[in-house]
């Protein structure tokens, strides 16, 4: 038998490899930069039009409109980390490498959530522009910010891969994810709203429950990833 | 020798049809197998089988003295499959697939430049999966198997699409293989060119498997 290097390789080391495979083929693909962010920059206008600026509504739903935008490009995000696993095989060349299902779901999940950073950012500047916001609690925006990209991309991950296997996969993920993280958009709004108002204190609770969704999904995608990516075939 | 391969009345369904019926195979460590047979035998679901990327129904499958009921993601580490598709993404480089392929198996980098001199796509390394041809594509599965460096090594159709030089390269790997402690378990229809590489040929008629001294039925 041919000698085989002791695998020392950990949990992180595997995640960053299959986080950095994500990230370089979205890099290269541009469908980040050349869709989804097009996609949330679009629904930011439209909302834009669609309500009256002159009544200071657009300054009022602010937050509810940037979540509602980021929700919509994370199901396009999700949709195209499974699909780059389907052309030519991948898939079984990934299952073939043996890694950790636990590190190919923290992999993944942190490839969207670096993604939906960078829309967020994006988007965060156009509805400042766009909807003449001021933002007062910029720490306590951060931390909604970041508490709930972790949450989203840990859901949508597991989510992603339940509906991998699937034929109608498209149109059942977003019927399968929406009201899952209903929780996410309604703490991170709310955190946003009291952030964006000047009074934090009020926010907290929001932030704290945006964390324990993102550390509960996080810990069930690394459970149960494993199982879920094999059954996918 | 120690058996690489036991697999003991195995039943395998694809869907309700059951592609293998009960097989029973033995190889052992540096044997070349070729597995011949008719299209729909149960050839292509074998090598699934045998690579872990299929469940059996009933029946007992040991690759590499592991129990694939037990732990097939660890006895995986140690198996390569040249399938029907190349198993790479569209959007990395030759090098690229080959390099991320070999950090998960947590090989050295110095070995993705040697397969790549190896399959002989060192110049072809810096384009991306979607911009090499047919036969190199068929190359580049076969260095993303090799680099890393299996003790099982399973092709199918490994001919298909190749040129003389990649079957040149194919057959030097093949050849290579016993002497490097690697066991090679090959489907084909091609038997002209795959059988004077093979020290065992074995057909699959069926969902059976039967060695080709065997009077075997044909479907």
């Amino acid at each position: 038998m041919s000698e085989h290097p002791e695998r020392t390789a950990n949990i992180w080391r595997e995640a960053a490899l299959v986080a950095g495979k994500d990230l370089r083929i979205e890099a290269r693909a541009r469908v980040a930069v050349g869709q989804i962010l097009p996609f949330g920059l679009i629904v930011i206008l439209l909302f834009a039009f669609a309500l009256d600026p002159d009544r200071g509504v657009l300054a009022r739903v602010a937050p509810g409109l940037f979540w509602v935008a980021v929700l919509l490009a994370m199901l396009l995000a999700v949709g195209r980390a499974f699909a780059i696993e389907t052309h030519h095989g991948a898939r079984d060349g990934l299952r073939m490498t043996g890694l950790d299902g636990g590190a190919i779901f923290l992999g993944k999940a942190a490839a969207i959530a670096v993604q939906l950073a960078l829309l967020e950012i994006v988007l965060g500047m156009g509805v400042i522009v766009l909807y003449g916001v001021d933002v007062h609690g910029i720490g306590v925006v951060l931390l909604t910010a970041a508490a709930a990209t972790i949450g989203l991309a840990a859901t949508g991950t597991l989510y992603g891969v339940l509906a991998a296997g699937l034929r109608m996969r498209e149109t059942l993920l977003p019927l399968l994810l929406l009201p899952v993280i209903a929780p996410v958009m309604l703490g991170a709004t709310r955190a946003f709203e009291d952030g964006l108002d000047g009074v934090p204190g009020d926010a907290w609770p929001w932030v704290g429950m945006l964390g324990v969704f993102a550390v509960i999904y996080t810990t069930i995608g690394v459970m149960a990833f494993g199982a879920l990516w094999e059954e996918a075939a | 020798m120690s058996l690489v391969v036991r697999l003991r009345s195995v039943v395998c369904l694809l869907g309700r049809f059951p592609a293998l019926a009960g097989a029973d195979l033995d190889v052992e460590a540096g044997e070349i197998v070729l597995v011949a047979g008719p299209n729909g035998a149960g050839k292509t679901t074998l090598l699934r089988l045998l690579a872990g990327l299929l469940p059996p129904y009933s029946g007992a499958v040991e690759v590499l003295g592991v129990d694939l009921a037990e732990d097939r993601i660890s006895a995986r580490r140690r198996i390569a499959l040249v399938g029907h598709e190349t198993h790479c993404y569209d959007d990395l480089t030759a090098r690229e697939n080959i390099q991320f392929f070999a950090r998960a198996a947590g090989r050295a980098a110095d070995d993705v430049d040697r397969v790549l001199d190896t399959v002989a796509l060192a110049e072809a390394a810096d384009v991306v999966h979607r911009g090499l041809s047919a036969g190199q594509r068929r190359r580049l599965a076969l260095a993303v198997a090799l680099v890393r460096s299996p003790d099982l090594l399973l092709l199918d159709e490994p001919h298909a699409g190749l040129d003389a030089t990649g079957r040149d390269v194919l057959a030097g790997v093949i050849r290579d293989a016993p002497a490097a402690g690697r066991t090679v378990v090959m489907v084909s229809h091609e038997l002209e060119i795959a059988r004077p590489l093979a020290t065992r040929e074995i057909r699959v008629v069926g969902g059976l498997i039967h060695p080709v001294t065997e009077s075997v039925p044909h479907s």
